[in-house]
């Protein structure tokens, strides 16, 4: 295998005494979308949470060659992970360009000059983040406050962007100029784990693909096989499906 | 094994009556201290340790207890054991008063009052004239039983260790009953407790009450030990060490309060004596000991020292117990299948913006087993938690064999023949699955505090744990049945909730994802019991994410997608339907 | 009564309720960052008054010793981490930020505090002392159980003013301490003698407050501690710690206390216990703002400064009574008011 961005090597999440993951391998290399599919319950935001240092991860845990295992969330942003959680987890109260401005917190304690010219780049992207840049974030809509969220996480200059659930929650169209967004961010070398209970979305988006069934890697493949597969259907509907026309 | 422990009860128990006489009167002081504070610090284990009730102002308590004793002796020459009735009284009355006001507090808001109270309280002794400001009230009589007064500080200690002894009694029983359970669900589990026809509020203020008056036993008997009151040993300093005698000594079980006062009230002398020879100069700094030893344990042992000895204890003894024998419960009537169950009308629930339950309408029969399907978010377990009174609707109705009850508490739709077990299991981690599940039974007995605390609802207690062990061994857990909750596979921890939502006898089963969480072979094994249980009459409504499991099981399905209904019918139509699978594998 | 001595009262519960707002906005601020409920902020007050009286009196304050002693335990505390983890190498560098700036300052204050400094030097070293308790007090006791439930937090902050009286006593002895007044005198307006103390006590008060809006509203370092309080995960994926965000906020707070002990030793004598009343005044303010709004907190605590200064005119005896008392709706009001989630325990 050549360049890997970062590598999970049976890596096993617990609460309490209660394992949600369970030795899961993949990887990401530069450049890549990489989507983990899967339906409800079946671990993948805990899977995300473990790797952004939220939760405690058994196994190895590598970001850039290094073993970030023990590393705090803060050393792990600061080394250019960064993650757009389920909840989005934006500061509600505060001005849309205050909430961006904190996704750039850690180049502000390395004295990073350039933090401005990534918020033109942040508004060129997203005009209507832009339009409402006084606007607080708790009264965004639903895909508003998706959008500020990457826009937050794009702040931080990632080398890795991970995605929890961008589509949860939105409309279709709403959903479509997301992965549109994605798309786009691909093109300019962004890397991507996503994460996604809209397979058929994901799939379409990403080059590669995890499904992952209560806490276990199922199957995995290119992205465009995966879409043909039955068993990923079978997967989120119920394997009596199968014997249906 | 019985009898041996009763042997070694009976000679502590002596050993106890006859210290005084053994020792020197110092000790038999910082005894009668010990026998004093364990009183108070036992009320806030039942408090705060097991109802999760922060309290700083049980000192407060203690003072009206003395000072209500001083004050009508001294004044108006009454006899002290009236006086003892009428300071239970009054303080009845003012914990009542104080918690009517402050119990509806959540989190931290009930502590922060009681600090503001117990200030309030400690200068008011200090400033009503008549309780003789800060210098108090002197010349109280001594106690006399059967016109013998109790001057000696020996035979007053019979008295004292007689009254703490009487209480750890009392509140041991209370903890190990039907009303004990509830108690203890109080901390971690109040909706779940509420679901199974407890009123929490009620409880709740109970315990603070039944905690207020072990305190003014304390201060009544104080008062008669030290013939004069005066406010400082009722001040929030002296309530915020009772706190901690709880806390050190274990907050979850009697024992840690005689732990705790023992371990304090030894300490405070000893610092007493050589801190100020230390330090070379004169002044309280035990303080500075006990807040630092305080803080050590919260960072280290946060439980207190009690479990630390019964974790060894218990190393050596595999947990067991005798499955109890009793008489059956009565059950409810059989329902015939096919009549209308649930009506579910136009249901709506909105949390600020968000609609959660979009006008929801389904019915559903008596004898079927219903599934809620739907993805993450959909609104399934909010739907829930409207049907048992958890969340109160928005708008719509909700009725029940013809009885609407939307606007019913979650204890009175228990009543009603509803169980259900929860998404994210609510069991008391630190009872046994036993306990547990015989929680569940709850609406089926009636023994209340005092009975329980008097040890009268034995006959009782037997036919509900016997019924509750009835249910774990129909669920397959007869091995785990007398192991702490929280020590099981989350799997398994979900069926013993469906065991206590059992034990209820209930006539519809609301079923939160039973089946998260199981191996292959035990899913099988539960929808197995699930269609025994729906041959017997009972309906089930069933949420759930195994796909394989619900369609397997159910003989119709509800899909639900941002809290509206998507499509209705049977498995094999719900499976087809294009805007089912959209709803779960997304489209682009 | 008069108008006369309605406005005289009024004087004094506001001067009072200047310097309960600044506890106040400290106890807000704490508890929004830190969920901590910070009991022991009225002594950090209490030491700030009586390190100023020693400095006065030419004597080295006692709250030195406390300082080196909670660096100590602080660096003992860093060892054994740095022993455990095995980061020997880092251990110097750590070493050196956590005590050069402690033992400088006990240095200064050991040979300049006989030297008679002028009122504003002193009030510089009382500062210095009392502010570098608020981050080590963080890290010795409140890091470790950072996500503990609001209640343990709660009784650990009780505790922890337990060992702050009981030191304070040792430190300070019984005897209280009373500093001169900034300003002597004052001035006639509308026929009401105003003091310039009161006067200094408003405009200290008010410029704290203004710095403290434009540290929140204008720097980073201010908008990622609101952000900790809004919402802690969201603040921890954008690489703000809770360990840096506790720290600094414990600074703000004793920096707040300091600022307020300064301001209420001329006003009152201060004991080695009067944090306790004080503190519990601002937290009156406090919880009328929920913990949470900055401004009503402020506003709260004028009002707590007022009542109280008319409640000792009319009822001085109950004047304490009336005081907790009214606290008790306030939060009946403030719970009722705030949604509570039983998954957070």
């Amino acid at each position: 295998m050549g360049q890997v961005l970062i590598r999970l090597d049976q890596v096993s999440v617990s609460y309490g005494r209660v394992e949600a993951v369970h030795s899961v391998s993949l990887s990401v290399a530069p450049g890549q979308i990489v989507s983990v599919i899967g339906p409800n319950g079946a671990g993948k935001t805990t899977l995300l949470s473990a790797t952004m240092g939220l939760l405690r991860a058994r196994g190895g845990l590598e970001f850039l060659g290094e073993n970030i295992r023990e590393w705090p969330v803060e050393q792990r942003v600061a080394a250019g992970l960064v993650l757009v959680p389920e909840r989005r987890e934006l500061f509600a109260d505060m001005g849309v360009e205050d909430n961006l401005l904190l996704g750039a917190f850690q180049r502000y304690l390395k004295r990073d000059r350039r933090i401005n010219s990534t918020l033109d780049e942040v508004y060129t992207r997203f005009p209507r983040l832009k339009e409402r840049r006084v606007q607080l974030a708790g009264t965004l809509s639903g895909g508003e406050r998706q959008m500020l969220a990457l826009g937050r996480a794009l702040m931080g200059k990632p080398t890795l962007l991970m995605l929890d659930e961008p589509s949860l929650g939105l409309a279709p169209i709403i959903v479509r100029e997301i992965f549109h967004i994605l798309a786009g961010l691909r093109q300019d070398g962004v890397s991507i784990l996503l994460v996604e209970q809209n397979a058929r979305a994901a799939l379409q988006v990403s080059d590669y693909g995890y499904v992952l069934e209560t806490g276990e890697v199922a199957l995995h493949g290119q992205s465009d096989e995966l879409a043909q597969d039955q068993r990923v259907a079978a997967s989120y509907l119920g394997a009596a499906r199968k014997g249906n026309p | 094994m019985r009898r041996a422990r009763l042997l070694v009860a009976l000679a502590g128990l002596a050993l106890l009556a006859l210290a005084p006489l053994l020792l020197p009167a110092y000790y038999v002081t910082l005894a009668n201290y010990i026998g004093l504070y364990s009183m108070v610090a036992l009320g806030l284990v039942l408090l705060t340790g097991v109802a999760g009730q922060t309290s700083f102002g049980q000192a407060a308590f203690v003072g009206l207890g003395a000072y209500t004793t001083a004050f009508l002796t001294t004044a108006y020459g009454l006899s002290p054991w009236l006086a003892l009735g009428v300071g239970l009284l009054g303080t009845a009355l003012i914990a009542w008063g104080i918690g009517f006001i402050t119990l509806r507090m959540g989190g931290h808001y009930f502590p922060l009052a009681t600090i503001a109270w117990g200030i309030s309280l400690f200068f008011l002794f200090g400033t009503v004239p008549e309780l003789g400001g800060f210098t108090g009230l002197t010349g109280i009589q001594a106690l006399s039983i059967f016109g013998l007064p109790l001057r000696d500080e020996r035979v007053f200690y019979l008295l004292i260790w007689g009254a703490a002894l009487a209480s750890l009694w009392a509140t041991h029983n209370l903890l190990d009953s039907r009303a004990g359970r509830a108690i203890r669900a109080l901390k971690t589990g109040q909706a779940m407790a509420e679901s199974f026809g407890v009123n929490a509020g009620r409880l709740k203020m109970v315990v603070f009450i039944y905690a207020a008056m072990l305190a003014c036993v304390s201060g009544w008997l104080y008062a008669h030990l030290q013939r004069f009151v005066n406010p400082t040993p009722f001040s929030i300093n002296m309530g915020i060490e009772y706190l901690f005698m709880a806390v050190l000594g274990g907050a979850g079980s009697v024992w840690g309060a005689v732990l705790g006062a023992t371990l304090i009230t030894v300490i405070k002398q000893v610092l007493q004596d050589w801190l100020p020879q230390l330090l070379g100069r004169s002044g309280q700094f035990e303080v500075i000991v006990f807040g630092m030893l305080m803080v050590i344990m919260l960072q280290r042992a946060r439980e207190g020292i009690i479990p630390f000895v019964l974790a060894l204890w218990r190393r050596r003894q595999a947990p067991g117990g005798e499955v109890p024998e009793g008489a059956e419960l009565p059950r409810r009537p059989h329902l015939p299948a096919g009549e209308p169950l649930l009506e579910v009308d136009q249901a709506r629930k909105t949390f600020g913006g968000l609609v959660a339950v979009n006008d929801l309408k389904f019915t559903m029969q008596s004898g079927e087993i219903l599934g809620l399907i739907g993805p993450n978010g959909a609104g399934k377990t909010t739907m829930f938690n409207l049907i048992t009174g958890a969340l109160p609707l928005t708008s719509g109705r909700i009725r029940y064999r013809g009885t609407p009850i939307e606007k019913l508490e979650p204890w009175d739709i228990a009543r009603l023949g509803i169980g259900r077990t929860f998404q994210h299991v609510r069991l008391i981690q630190t009872m046994s699955v036993l306990d547990n599940v015989a929680l569940g039974a709850h609406l089926r007995g009636r023994a209340g505090v005092l009975r329980a605390s008097l040890a009268l609802d034995t006959e009782e207690e037997t036919r509900l744990r016997h019924e509750a062990a009835r249910q774990i061994r129909r669920v397959g857990l007869t091995e785990q049945m007398f192991e702490n909750s929280g020590s099981l596979p989350l799997g398994k921890q979900r069926i013993v909730e469906i065991a206590r939502a059992l034990a209820a006898d209930p006539q519809l089963l609301l079923l939160d994802e039973p089946a998260a969480g199981l191996r292959y072979l035990e899913k099988q094994a539960l929808a197995e019991l699930l269609r025994a249980l729906r041959t017997e009459g009972l309906s089930i409504l069933l949420v759930e994410h195994d796909m394989d499991f619900v369609m397997g099981l159910t003989d119709r399905l509800v899909v639900m997608e941002f809290g509206q209904k998507l499509a209705e019918g049977l498995p094999a139509e719900v499976q087809g339907n294009p805007a089912v699978i959209e709803a779960y594998l997304g489209g682009v | 009564m008069d108008f006369q001595i309605a406005a005289l009262l009024a004087q004094d519960g506001l001067t009072n309720g200047a310097i309960y707002a600044l506890l106040a906005l400290a106890l807000v601020l704490v508890f929004g960052v830190t969920r901590v409920i910070f009991v022991p902020q009225g002594e950090f007050v209490a030491f700030g008054a009586l390190t100023l009286a020693a400095l006065q009196m030419g004597k080295t304050p006692g709250t030195v010793w406390l300082l080196l002693g909670m660096t100590l335990a602080a660096a003992v505390l860093e060892s054994y981490r740095c022993g455990r983890a095995g980061t020997w190498r880092r251990w110097p560098r750590e070493m050196l930020v956590l005590a050069a700036f402690p033992l400088a300052v006990a240095l200064a204050s050991y040979f300049l505090a006989p030297l008679q400094l002028p009122l504003w030097a002193q009030v510089l070293l009382t500062f210095c002392i009392i502010t570098p308790m608020g981050p080590l007090l963080y890290r010795l006791a409140f890091q470790p159980v950072a996500e503990a439930s609001v209640l343990v937090l709660l009784i650990l902050a009780v505790a922890i003013h337990f060992v702050f009286v009981g030191l304070g006593l040792f430190l300070f002895g019984a005897e209280g301490s009373r500093t001169p007044p900034f300003g002597s005198g004052g001035f006639e307006a509308l026929g009401v003698n105003v003091s310039n103390q009161a006067l200094w006590v408003y405009a200290v008060s008010s410029a704290l407050i203004v710095a403290l809006y434009l540290f929140f509203g204008r720097t980073i370092f201010g908008k990622a501690l609101r952000a900790t309080a809004m919402n802690r995960v969201g603040a921890r994926l954008i690489g703000a710690s809770p360990n840096f965000a506790g720290r600094l906020t414990f600074t703000l707070a004793a920096a707040l206390g300091a600022a307020s002990g300064v301001l209420i030793g001329p006003i009152t004598t201060v004991y080695y216990d009067s944090g306790f009343l004080i503190g519990l005044k601002g937290f009156v303010g406090a919880i009328i703002g929920g913990l949470v709004s900055y401004p009503i907190a402020a506003l709260g605590a004028l009002l707590v400064g007022l009542l109280e200064s008319y409640a000792s005119f009319w009822a001085s005896a109950y004047k304490e009574i009336i005081v907790f008392t009214l606290i008790i709706p306030v939060l009946l009001w403030r719970s009722l008011t705030t949604t509570h989630h039983e998954e957070e325990e």
